[in-house]
């Protein structure tokens, strides 16, 4: 997962990238970045928002808790879980594979 | 009132274990209590549905013998809390016989207090018809049924009735379903520690040594607590903790990074200043606490939802492959038709879910990837019925009918699953769901806990 030139991939900004439930109704995202420069280029892309989220993850926009933790150099997102950790068709006990669409979103770097 | 209290976390999970050596120095470093978390709703609604405790029963008990032994020397007290993962009664039960066993086994003397957290149906019942259960959210739709039909509840209790035990004179609280910062608060509190740094101090040490830099092994993690914040620093010295690695545990597990609720008020950390003592210990103080005007307990219930049988089987035929949805959508039209034929059973008494690993096993809907691309899939056929020898009569009409499935590409009888496995079926066993995300309300914080005193 080498990427060429400009266009980079989130993965290659940060150095934790997890999902995992926050009790058996939500599900909560951590994003470490690697150092400030790589925190302020994928923010400053546009890449990593509220509204990005909403839209990867079929979520209202209302109900995507984002917090931006600079002094971390980290982003936390927390979502509704909309099928409860181990119901009938549950498909991820732990929420610990929800991050997986995050990994690779494109970013355009300096 | 004592200046400094030191509190010790055995490991973040009473099941998973921790370096022998490193509790040893820690209780002779001069702890003042030994606490350890046993449970967690993480692995899902089963070990409170069915009853079952989460082992392994051995390694628990080693833990346990090594954590009482060393208390114990040393005079301090131990406090675990969620006994047994799901904390309802048969799970503090279970607990309970280990730590007697371990009593009898080293002929060791001490008072123990059991604090049972199940919540009889009636009484919840009786809560919520007095309008005392409050949702969160999301939360499953509350009624008398789903009250009625639930396996087992069981309340979170907040510091108070680990503190009444201690009182009481307990030097082992084995207590049922328990807030995770609770077992590391309650003893500081009594202790005159205000609640700012006890209830910090025990968001970063329920998971031991979690909050290191880099974690190399379940261990222990001790907390110097004063009148103003804490000194966090792994008692083994191959670890360290760093004000990054700190700060970063508050946010595990917490949807909100900054606002820990618990019962009896929150934990705002948003002004939270971590500082580096030495290379491997971190200050932390300027956290506050927020008295809630309600005292609230959580909830947690659990529901039998069917019984499961499941089949495992892989696609390789890159003709089925291309046609995955309409094949699987055809199936399932095919064999709704030959259960209700064969088994007079309607299509709304049991639930038929194909698992497609290659495609969307992991993050079914919220799958963004819609293209399948790849050589092969797995595929899980998941039956759940109202009994487990009806999930087990099921289970052969899809896979064989799957099995000769016909694609139009394919003349005469072929054969689309590989099985690695004779019998292809597995009777899973009972399927639970959590049937509730409420708060109770209660005039006493101690009200719904009954804990037995024991002089053992």
């Amino acid at each position: 997962m080498k990427s060429e030139g400009k266009r980079k991939e989130l993965w290659e900004f940060t150095k934790l990238i997890r999902s995992k439930n926050a009790g058996p109704f939500e599900l909560t995202f951590d994003i470490m970045f690697k150092d400030a420069d790589c925190f302020d280029q994928v923010m400053k892309s546009g890449k990593l928002s509220r509204e990005a989220i909403a839209e990867l993850y079929k979520t209202e926009m209302g109900q995507v808790q984002f917090f931006v933790i600079r002094e971390l150099l980290t982003v936390k997102i927390s979502i509704p879980r909309r099928i409860f950790s181990g119901d009938m068709r549950d498909t991820d006990v732990y929420g610990g594979q929800f991050h997986g669409p995050l990994v690779r979103i494109p970013v355009e770097s300096d | 009132m004592k200046q400094k209290l030191k509190a010790l976390a055995a490991t973040g999970n009473l099941s998973t274990g921790f370096q022998e050596e490193s509790l040893v120095r820690a209780v002779q470093e001069g702890a003042d209590f030994v606490g350890c978390d046993a449970g967690t709703t993480d692995s899902g609604p089963y070990y409170l549905g069915s009853g079952n405790p989460r082992g392994p029963r051995e390694g628990t008990k080693r833990n346990l013998r090594i954590m009482l032994r060393e208390a114990l020397r040393a005079g301090i007290p131990v406090i675990v809390g969620s006994a047994g993962h799901a904390g309802g009664r048969p799970h503090l039960d279970w607990t309970v016989e280990i730590v007697k066993e371990l009593a009898r086994e080293n002929e060791w003397h001490f008072k123990l207090a059991a604090i049972d957290s199940e919540i009889n149906k009636e009484d919840l019942l009786q809560a919520f018809h007095r309008g005392e259960l409050t949702p969160l959210r999301p939360a499953p739709d509350l009624s008398e049924s789903t009250l009625l039909q639930a396996e087992r509840f069981v309340a979170m209790m907040g510091i108070e009735p680990i503190q009444a035990a201690l009182k009481a004179g307990a030097q082992v609280v084995i207590a049922g379903r328990c807030s995770d910062v609770a077992i590391y608060a309650a003893l500081p509190v009594l202790k005159g520690i205000p609640k700012h740094v006890a209830f910090h101090a025990g968001k970063i040490l329920e998971c031991g040594a979690a909050s290191v830099a880099q974690r190399l092994y379940a261990d222990c993690m001790a907390a110097e607590l004063d009148q103003e914040g804490f000194i966090v620093e792994p008692p083994n010295p191959a670890l360290r903790c760093t004000p990054q690695s700190v700060a970063a545990h508050t946010l595990y597990e917490n949807a909100d990074p900054y606002h820990l609720i618990e019962s009896g008020g929150a934990l705002d950390t948003t002004a939270a200043q971590y500082k580096a003592i030495t290379d491997r210990a971190v200050r932390v103080s300027g956290s506050r606490f927020v008295a809630s005007e309600k005292y609230t307990v959580r909830i947690e219930g659990a529901a039998l939802a069917g019984y499961r049988s499941i089949v495992v089987a892989g696609i390789r035929d890159p003709l089925i492959l291309r046609q995955l949805d309409e094949f699987l959508k055809s199936l399932g039209t095919v064999v709704r038709r030959k259960i209700e034929d064969s088994l007079k059973l309607a299509s709304d008494a049991y639930t038929l879910s194909f698992r497609l690993y290659g495609c969307n096993g992991s993050m079914g809907q919220l799958e963004p990837v819609s293209q399948f691309e790849g050589h092969e899939v797995g595929l899980i056929m998941d039956v759940v019925a109202s009994s487990q020898s009806m999930a087990a009569d099921i289970l052969p009409l899809v896979w064989h009918t799957g099995l000769h499935h016909p694609i139009p590409e394919q003349e005469g009888l072929i054969s689309n699953f590989a099985f690695p496995f004779s019998p292809p079926g597995i009777n899973v066993g009972p399927v639970y769901q959590f049937c509730v995300n409420h708060v109770w309300q209660l005039k006493d914080p101690c009200g719904p806990f009954r804990t037995t005193m024991e002089d053992l």
